[in-house]
């Protein structure tokens, strides 16, 4: 009987994932949306390939020079083409931001089952003590613990970024186990006498994937915000990195006479940011109806 | 309501404790070597260790910051850690007033147009109305304040010229001038949460327009005006008064990179350049200033819409 009942369950969960699928590829925000980051991706991919000029060395005869057909964006004081710069500059906020929110959703969703299933003490430790990381606005904490740990690479930027927004996934998360923790199947494993990791994370994980897939997707709009942010402060990704944040950053104090060199890379990173955005508001429209 | 506000004051006091352990913990251990890391790799291990105990911190842990919560209780933060090793406070007291400044400017721009787009999006659901409102509010809600402000300076300030670059006035300019040189930063912080308050009463009022009383309300013959005031705008706007408070975090991040690129000397720009010279001390005193303000802000928040409130007002007597 098994054998028969289990293909049917398993057809039924495919059915409506397909069906989660169809809906999400008939939204016009989405498209637009995955559009757009596809376009950032495939560009930090093939990098220097693509580019017109080397985004980081090409030193031409034309220092500082605005937008024209040879340099569609412009070039910067040191001669560099602005437009090679921003179709190369989403390499490193695409590797990072994902991964913090990657981090993130795993440290936040185990912490989120811990005190939303064991409850008690542990529950009412955690709980306050991510009251009071909730408490500092997210930046000043990621610069306070970048800036004390005195190394500003990639990785302990990702990780200090991962880190910050870990409570905030817990407390969603919490939120959805406390919910869940009420029903029969998690009350039946438990008189059955399976261990509470086990219960955590084989019974009740798979059932509330819904809002964690829907949170990660906000905290990696969060995270490219964060990135960039603490980049502009001087505390995220540095040069020689073409990135957006870092142009930016350089080129500020002349943005009354090289618009261009700033202008650009802003709106690219506004493009990613919205377009992330759009595709996390319509997944979860669809994960939630 | 005497319990209900005592026990929000009491998870109060709790989350400020834990607070400063955890700046404490950041700004003050993290660093390692707190000597070494201010005097830098080419000073000699003795300097080093006399530089530590000048600055008491070869005591144990627990002691050092027991005592540096305790000074903070009584208003004293430390001194900076960078000569000429003045109290933090004096930096930071006009730091704060400043950026006190800057956040309510920037609050009292954006609540009244929020909830007006919000609204106006809501009664219209749907519509042309709330088509325009909702597709610029997305973008505006996500995009870096440092990107909007970046746009705000170069069309406002450089092109067309009617508002200055920096929000540095000069000594003793009146109310009028601040608020003139203000107003780009205070835009700049206030567009993210313009967006998010829209949505926010939007929904509100969309919920309020469904209930049972204002169809009630419009069947025994009420104007529609009168339900719209009286019915659907207050069941609307108190929840969107509670979420307003809680997004005043949003705005002190948004310090950090506004000051930044305004030059204005409030919390944030102080918080970076304490950091760029890891004077620790001034960094750990800033951020737990912040804390405090956010805590506060909301705890204050909470005790008014509890007050509002007859259902949570109700819910405390019980």
């Amino acid at each position: 009987m098994t054998s028969v009942a289990e293909p049917r369950a398993s057809s039924e969960a495919s059915v409506a994932r397909r069906e989660r699928v169809r809906l999400l590829l008939r939204s016009p925000s989405f498209l637009v949306g995955a559009g757009v980051i596809l376009f950032w991706v495939l560009c930090a991919i093939l990098g220097d390939r693509i580019t017109p000029f080397d985004p980081r060395f090409d030193q031409t005869e034309d220092l500082s020079a605005p937008p024209s057909w040879e340099h569609f964006f412009g070039t910067d004081r040191l001669g560099r083409d602005v437009f090679s710069r921003v179709l190369a500059g989403s390499r490193d906020i695409l590797l990072i931001a994902p991964a913090a929110a990657l981090l993130a959703t795993i440290f936040g969703t185990a912490l989120g089952l811990i005190t939303g299933y064991l409850r008690g003490i542990a529950d009412d430790t955690i709980s306050r003590l991510i009251d009071a990381v909730l408490a500092i606005p997210l930046i000043f904490f990621a610069l306070t613990v970048v800036a004390a740990l005195g190394s500003r690479s990639t990785y302990s930027v990702a990780l200090v970024i991962a880190l910050a927004f870990s409570p905030i996934i817990a407390r969603t998360v919490r939120a959805a186990v406390l919910g869940e923790a009420q029903l029969d199947y998690v009350e039946a494993a438990r008189l059955r006498g399976e261990r509470a990791s086990y219960v955590m994370f084989s019974e009740v994980l798979p059932n509330v994937m819904p809002p964690i897939l829907v949170e990660a997707t906000i905290r990696l709009g969060y995270a490219i915000f964060a990135v960039a942010t603490l980049t502009f402060i001087g505390f995220g990704l540095q040069p020689p990195s073409p990135d957006w944040a870092v142009q930016i950053t350089d080129n500020y104090p002349y943005l009354a006479e090289e618009w261009w060199t700033v202008l650009f890379p802003a709106l690219a990173i506004a493009s990613l940011v919205v377009a992330v955005n759009l595709v996390s508001d319509s997944v979860q429209e669809v994960l939630e109806r | 309501m005497a319990r209900y506000v005592a026990k929000r004051l009491g998870l109060a006091l709790i989350t400020l404790v834990l607070l400063s352990v955890i700046v404490f913990a950041a700004a003050q251990l993290l660093p390692g070597d707190l000597g070494r890391s201010v005097l830098g790799r080419e000073v000699s291990d003795e300097a080093v260790a006399e530089y530590n105990r000048e600055h008491g911190l070869d005591r144990p842990i627990v002691v050092q910051y027991l005592d540096w919560a305790s000074g903070a209780v009584r208003g004293d933060l430390g001194n900076s850690l960078v000569p000429p090793e003045e109290p933090v406070w004096i930096v930071l007291r006009p730091a704060l007033v400043n950026s006190l400044k800057l956040a309510l400017y920037a609050f009292v721009l954006v609540v009244p147009f929020g909830i007006l787009g919000g609204v106006i999006a809501g009664l219209n659901a749907g519509r042309l109305g709330d088509r325009a409102i909702t597709i610029f509010g997305l973008p505006l809600a996500v995009i870096p304040d440092f990107i909007t402000g970046l746009v705000l300076i170069l069309v406002f300030a450089i092109w067309l010229g009617w508002l200055p670059v920096t929000a540095q006035w000069d000594e003793g300019a009146g109310p009028l001038t601040q608020v003139k040189y203000l107003t780009l930063p205070a835009l700049a912080l206030a567009i993210v949460l313009f967006g998010y308050i829209a949505r926010i009463t939007r929904a509100g009022v969309i919920e309020a327009l469904d209930a049972d009383y204002t169809r009630t309300a419009y069947l025994k013959g009420l104007p529609e005006g009168t339900v719209i005031r009286r019915h659907v705008l207050r069941n609307a706007l108190l929840p969107t008064i509670a979420v307003i408070a809680t997004q005043v975090g949003y705005l002190l991040g948004g310090l950090l990179a506004i000051e930044l690129m305004f030059n204005y000397r409030g919390i944030g720009l102080t918080v970076i350049e304490a950091a760029t010279l890891k004077d620790y001390n001034m960094l750990a005193a800033g951020v737990l200033v912040i804390g405090f303000a956010y805590v506060l802000v909301t705890l204050v928040a909470d005790i008014l819409f509890a007050l509002l409130n007859p259902r949570i007002r109700y819910e405390a007597i019980e």
